[in-house]
């Protein structure tokens, strides 16, 4: 029944498919303008653009990250070709997310801004992982996957440095009820520890190399 | 039995709020405004509990979006005090929309999501009340709410509220001196602090099943702060009864420290000889100190405190600056002469 999963889209259900997800990733985006046009962007409407600017770069950041263990587990690859968009709309939300503090929080009062990273671990944490998604979105396009070949590779690790810390980020905002981050910790750890698995079993020789995993099922 | 015990079910077993709501909509529409409250008290004893319980405040919207006569309210909702007087306090503060002050509450025992308290504590049951008095105290005694409301002149008191998190609020709070409640309690020689503790009750307040803190609520303060003129306890807000999920029936409110200080829905009242371990020292004890006074030079590990955002001034307002004592420091400043306010944070 679920054939049609097994398959891989071909060219053009693949670009329907990216057209999708692409109007899919601007969904929070239109929803903030919605409810800003219509005050109705909560008591605290900063707080509220931080909120939800941050929640949906850290969301899209897993969904990003899940894309690899699908292959792993399931060996389709058609997926990844997801990668790269997903991962720029993450960019893209963190960067509206840091404009938010920047901006409507802290009216670009430099002196207050670098205070308050200097004297909240949180805030620090959250800027590393941004200052380090920098690179990764600036490299993100095939001349400079090209131009850089397997340094690339290495540098795009740095990805999974971002979430960590994001998690970090946001386990440190709550006040008590940690639940929520936790979740996103947890399903963080279960992405990072599914690669660590298939990595270990190809180290000891187990299982074939995940590549040629990757070609048989194409 | 002849004579009808009080029923242990909540009201909000009894008819799904839906149901409900929707049973009073169409009454409206069938053009009964002015009979449906009475006829919904008649038509079930147990819906009588619902109305007197302050728990129609949805019904209450739903009749108020329909124009009725303004001299239909269910008890409980949104009900005015007729007998208070005004005060030069906060004069000439911009005051934080009622919608705001009504809709984004710190109240965990009602969820931890600040819009949760609005919906959650619509079923609360704030009436019969009593509060007990005890510890270093002449002798052990209780007093209704209804009593209390009669232990002095209530006055309208207009502060600024600093919550921890960065935010704050201007609310015109209706209430009456803690002191005069300390006079009436007769606490004796001993007794050098007050302890405030909340309701926790886990029938009706579902956050209180979940362990975020260590409940019930306790919060406590100082003697000398206890009986400080700006240290009030409120019973409304906008001039009406205290909204639930602002803590009704009776509440803390000592402007100059930060927003948790102010202990909601009071049902004991304890004098000590020692300084108490407050619910929020427990939780963290190297965030929140005894004393939590609103302190620009004091920074907490998660929030700026130098400065904060006014809730009700938009998207684009920024922040403003926060004041040494929330900017009470004429008043309450004295009290703190020669302490090291980083130590006792």
């Amino acid at each position: 029944m679920l054939d049609f999963l097994k398959r891989a889209p071909n060219k053009t259900q693949m670009q329907w498919i990216k057209a999708f997800v692409f109007a899919l990733c601007l969904v929070p985006l239109v929803r903030l303008f919605w409810l800003g046009f219509h005050d109705d962007l909560s008591a605290n409407p900063i707080e509220f653009v931080e909120r939800s600017t941050g929640f949906w770069a850290l969301f899209i950041l897993l969904a990003t990250l899940a894309l690899t263990p699908v292959r792993l587990i399931t060996g389709r690859v058609w997926q990844i070709q997801m990668r790269r968009m997903l991962g720029l709309f993450m960019f893209f939300y963190a960067c509206l997310h840091i404009s938010t503090y920047l901006w409507l929080d802290f009216s670009f009062d430099w002196t207050d801004i670098t205070k308050d990273i200097a004297k909240h671990p949180r805030i620090l944490v959250g800027f590393a992982a941004f200052v380090l998604t920098i690179p990764l979105a600036i490299t993100s396009n095939n001349a400079m996957v090209r131009l850089l070949r397997e340094r690339w590779k290495k540098l795009h690790r740095l990805v999974y440095l971002v979430a960590i810390l994001a998690v970090i980020h946001f386990l440190w905002l709550v006040k008590k009820d940690i639940t929520e981050p936790l979740l996103y910790a947890m399903i963080l750890f279960v992405l990072l520890g599914i690669r660590i698995y298939y990595k270990s079993l190809v180290n000891r020789g187990k299982t074939k190399d995940t590549t040629s995993l990757f070609r048989q099922t194409t | 039995m002849i004579i009808q015990t009080k029923s242990d079910i909540i009201p909000s077993e009894i008819t799904p709020k839906e149901v409900f709501e929707n049973r009073r909509e169409f009454i409206q529409k069938a053009g009964f405004g002015l009979l449906a409250g009475a006829a919904t008290i008649l038509s079930n004893p147990l819906h009588a509990a619902v109305v007197t319980s302050g728990a129609t405040e949805g019904a209450g919207r739903l009749i108020g979006r329909a124009n009725a006569p303004a001299m239909f309210k269910p008890g409980g909702a949104r009900q005015k005090i007729s007998n208070y007087t005004k005060t030069q306090y906060g004069a000439g503060e911009k005051l934080t929309p009622y919608d705001d002050v009504t809709t984004y509450n710190n109240y965990y025992e009602f969820g931890t999501d600040k819009s949760e308290p609005a919906v959650h504590s619509r079923l609360f049951k704030t009436n019969p009340w009593t509060v007990s008095i005890e510890g270093e105290v002449k002798k052990n005694k209780t007093i209704s709410i209804q009593d209390i409301y009669k232990l002095a002149p209530l006055e309208e008191r207009i502060y600024r509220m600093r919550c921890v998190e960065g935010w704050s609020m201007v609310i015109p709070w209706v209430g009456f001196p803690l002191a005069d409640l300390i006079k009436w309690a007769e606490p004796n020689a001993n007794a050098k602090y007050v302890e405030f503790i909340s309701r926790a009750d886990p029938q009706q307040m579902p956050g209180v099943n979940i362990p975020v803190l260590d409940w019930p609520y306790i919060e406590a303060l100082r003697m000398d702060e206890a009986m400080n003129p700006l240290t009030i306890m409120a019973v409304g807000l906008y001039g009406e009864q205290l909204p639930n999920q602002n803590g009704a029936p009776m509440r803390l409110v000592v402007p100059w420290k930060y927003g948790f200080k102010g202990a909601k829905a009071i049902v004991k009242i304890r004098f000590t000889e020692k300084m108490p371990l407050t619910s929020w020292m427990k939780a963290g004890p190297t965030e929140y100190g005894f004393y939590a006074n609103v302190n620009p030079q004091v920074e907490h590990p998660r929030w700026t405190q130098s400065s904060e955002k006014r809730i009700g001034a938009g998207l684009f307002a920024g922040r403003i600056k926060t004041q040494m004592f929330n900017g009470y420091t004429e008043q309450v400043g004295q009290m703190y002469a020669g302490m090291d306010l980083r130590k006792n944070f």
